[in-house]
């Protein structure tokens, strides 16, 4: 592992006003570190900011510090109450180890696990050396993305909770040296295009202070659905986070995000659109996933996620209306 | 650089020390050899046999040249350590092993994957691999060798022994200090719902029905008595 300096900020302004990458839980970065894949100079700790509280905004949402652990979040009750396919979303998500380190705002900069973007004896991976390639194309590619991916880039990636937050059009506050903004989640994240190294919206220096949900959605029924190879403690093959207003047996209304199949968590419009005010039944739900996978391009190994995909969609959906 | 050989020689002094006497361990056993103390030893022994990697083998425990470092103080079981400048790519993992000898806890995948390394930082279950020593200066660390002792043992830690939880024993301290927080986490009642709290340590003899049976006893006997 290359040499750092270390120091903890102590305020917000502090810590943007350093030129080192920020660390909090550590649970990617420090493992990056590790396999030579991030190699920080400085690291710049903020774990000691004031921005591990969550509460209510004036609007009805919540607002939730960029420092809150998973586990603390996934168990708290406010989050229980309104955003159950947030809390189901965490706790699908890493070991109980993993959520008491990971935090709310290092989740949703959480790595691709690309095995060969993991793995610097791999020259060729745009997203660690732009220009280089790609050795996921055309190499071991099972896991890999199916949407939204590019000739330059197929890595998936790999969080849970963002994919709940993206169901629930969460905002992410950010502070920089240039001062405040707020970034609606559908915005933050990147396509990989011809420039897979540039994952967010965030500029340099900038921090993610705070995650904001809009005020729930009364009598809506949230469900997050995760497919893996192993029971728990794996990353998902295809997995569905619905929030739905069901009622006299049709879809009032729908947000469907999906992950392990996108570049990004993935919002399924597609599949929105073509519920919205449609009967909650198989038919339409299956109909409705053939939309959401109709971009899929798989790759050699992974086709078997276009039809995972539609099915993890079509039981999300049937839980949530059940 | 600033000095900071006297961590070095501590270190020498600890590990030249023929079939060393480390700490309470010896003592413990009152004065006579266990595994541990024997196996230290010999590693010494190792190092005696061929000079040359004294000084490679005592580098990496302070600070290698040029690194860079941070004043890191650890409370572990209660005690406070002061490491001096730690190098600061320093896990907690290798600062308990390397630097204080607290050996029970275990270096498995070393990337947050197995839960070998498992320990309690304030309280909660943390993958020390994946934690900076310098990031929890000051904090309270708990490791298997401050949950009970031989003869003592925590009611876990008597639980994995009456109900065979593990056959090699080397994700055993990892398992029985997830366990232990466990206890106080949200969490269901049914065996399934133990498996799932229990995920993130990953047993390669597969002696989970055992852990599964020794957790439950333990809380089963806790609900009673509380």
């Amino acid at each position: 592992m290359q040499s750092f300096s270390y120091e903890k900020a102590q305020s917000v302004e502090q810590a943007t006003g350093t030129t080192g990458k920020f660390i909090a839980g550590g649970t990617t970065l420090v493992d990056l570190m590790k396999l030579g894949v991030e190699t920080p100079t400085q690291l710049v700790d903020v774990t000691a900011l004031p921005l591990a509280q969550v509460e209510t905004l004036p609007n009805g949402g919540l607002r939730i510090g960029a420092m809150v652990r998973n586990s603390d979040l996934a168990h708290h009750p406010a989050v229980g109450k309104d955003y159950a396919v947030l809390s189901e979303a965490l706790l699908s998500g890493a070991s109980p180890q993993l959520r008491n380190m990971a935090t709310t705002g290092g989740n949703l900069l959480q790595r691709t696990r690309c095995p060969y973007f993991r793995d610097p004896s791999y020259s060729n991976c745009n997203k660690r050396n732009p220009g280089s390639g790609c050795a996921a194309i055309g190499g071991h590619n099972r896991m890999m993305a199916i949407l939204g991916t590019s000739d330059a880039c197929i890595a998936t990636h790999p969080s849970d909770m963002c994919v709940a937050l993206t169901a629930l059009e969460a905002t992410i506050q950010v502070e920089g040296p240039k001062g405040k903004r707020s970034i609606a989640i559908a915005d933050f994240y990147k396509l990989p295009g011809t420039t897979p190294n540039v994952e967010n919206a965030l500029e340099p220096g900038e921090l993610i202070t705070y995650v904001d949900l809009p005020a729930p959605r009364k009598a809506s029924k949230q469900v997050y659905l995760k497919l893996r190879d192993r029971a728990s403690y794996e990353f998902a093959l295809a997995s569905a986070a619905v929030v739905a207003e069901v009622s006299g047996g049709h879809v009032r209304a729908v947000q469907i995000a999906l992950g392990g199949v996108g570049t990004r968590p993935w919002r399924a419009h597609e599949a929105e659109a073509a519920l919205t005010g449609k009967p909650a039944t198989a038919a339409h739900f299956r109909a409705a996933a053939e939309d959401a996978l109709k971009g899929a391009k798989p790759s050699s190994e992974n086709g078997f996620k276009v039809e995972l995909a539609k099915r993890c969609i079509v039981r999300a959906m049937t839980m949530a209306s059940a | 650089m600033a000095e900071k050989p006297t961590l070095r020689e501590d270190q020498q002094l600890l590990d030249l020390e023929p079939l060393g006497q480390i700490g309470s361990e010896a003592s413990a056993s009152g004065g006579q050899l266990t595994r541990r103390t024997f196996l230290s030893g010999l590693g010494a022994a190792g190092l005696v046999a061929s000079a040359g990697p004294l000084s490679a083998a005592a580098a990496p425990m302070g600070q290698a040249e040029g690194a860079a470092g941070a004043h890191t103080v650890l409370t572990v079981n209660g005690e406070q350590h002061d490491l001096g400048m730690l190098d600061t790519r320093v896990t907690l993992l290798d600062a308990l092993r390397e630097r204080l000898y607290l050996t029970g806890t275990k270096k498995g995948c070393d990337h947050g994957q197995c839960g070998a390394c498992t320990v309690h930082v304030d309280g909660r279950r943390v993958n020390s691999c994946l934690t900076l020593a310098v990031m929890v200066s000051g904090k309270e660390i708990t490791t298997i060798e401050g949950l009970g002792v031989p003869g003592r043992l925590h009611p876990m830690q008597a639980a994995f022994v009456e109900h065979d939880g593990y056959q090699c024993g080397y994700c055993t301290s990892g398992q029985i200090m997830s366990a232990v927080a466990l206890l106080k986490e949200p969490v269901g009642p049914s065996d399934h719902d133990v498996k799932e709290g229990m995920a993130g340590n990953i047993c390669r003899c597969g002696a989970y029905p055992n852990i599964v049976a020794a957790f439950q006893q333990v809380r089963n006997h806790s609900t009673m008595n509380g």
